[in-house]
């Protein structure tokens, strides 16, 4: 069986595979959300807290 | 009969012991407390990735016991074979989204240009232990690789040293030198983040000049 290769999108002489492509493109989406969402610090601290009583 | 105090100061073991106990700050090897800037998930990434890389050491020790053969004949191995794979992934993925944090916060201030060599040092000796693992697969895609990459390593000067086209010498480079190189450095790196601290914020008006 032979199988398709990959898509590959060409942009001058830049050439990358649709998956890698994915991929940065994810790691980019994952790099700003943990910029923006909050870290859940006083959720922690209250636990002390009350392990502290 | 018992050494003076001046000769048990100048042993060798007293001086290994000192310089070991000096090489962080007391309490920073495994701090509990970090200052409030650390609340951030940006700031997982990095332990995201020496997490990753226990996946990595662990999975290829189990490969390496069962050979390099062994995944190809072994449903286990497979799944091994898998495991080491995607854990090298999310090291690289890891990696280099700590590597934006880091560089976006201008982390080599504050006298911590050592720890950002090291981080840049390590990620290079990353990439070459990736692109041997590629080349012990022991199939057509190594095979393949390997016939593309000769003349890449051959026009800077260092097939003679360095044959990708030799499994048995790429296959050691991936389970010995590469890893040894690695995880040397990420020790170095990982004290030095914990003998400077964290870096603080850029915005942030009580940065320190130098430690």
């Amino acid at each position: 069986m032979v199988w398709a290769a990959g898509r590959y999108i060409d942009w001058g002489v830049v050439s990358i595979s649709l998956t890698n492509l994915l991929v940065i493109v994810g790691m980019i989406v994952i790099f700003v959300l943990a910029l923006v969402i909050p870290f859940p610090r006083e959720h922690v601290r209250e636990h002390e807290h009350e392990d502290d009583s | 009969m018992s050494a003076s105090p001046e000769e048990h100061d100048r042993s060798w073991t007293v001086a290994v012991r000192n310089r070991v106990s000096g090489l962080v700050p007391p309490g920073q090897v495994l701090p509990d407390q970090q200052p409030a800037y650390v609340a951030s998930w940006i700031y997982v990434f990095g332990v995201a990735t020496l997490a990753a890389l226990v996946v990595v050491v662990g999975s290829g020790v189990v490969l390496a016991m069962g050979g390099a053969a062994w995944w190809h004949t072994s449903s286990f191995g497979h799944f091994v074979n898998s495991v080491h794979l995607w854990s090298v992934e999310l090291f690289f993925a890891a990696m280099v989204i700590h590597l934006w944090g880091k560089f976006w916060m201008a982390a080599w201030r504050g006298n911590r240009g050592l720890t950002w060599a090291t981080g840049v040092v390590s990620f290079v000796a990353s990439i070459g232990a990736a692109f041997t693992g590629y080349l012990v697969q022991s199939n057509f895609d190594s095979q393949w690789i390997s016939g593309e990459a000769k003349d890449g390593i051959n026009s800077i000067g260092i097939g003679g040293f360095f044959n990708v086209l030799n499994p048995g010498q790429m296959l050691l480079w991936h389970v010995t030198l590469l890893p040894v190189a690695v995880g040397i450095i990420t020790v170095m790196h990982v004290v030095l983040v914990r003998r400077h601290g964290v870096v603080p914020p850029l915005d942030d008006e009580r940065e320190e000049v130098a430690r």
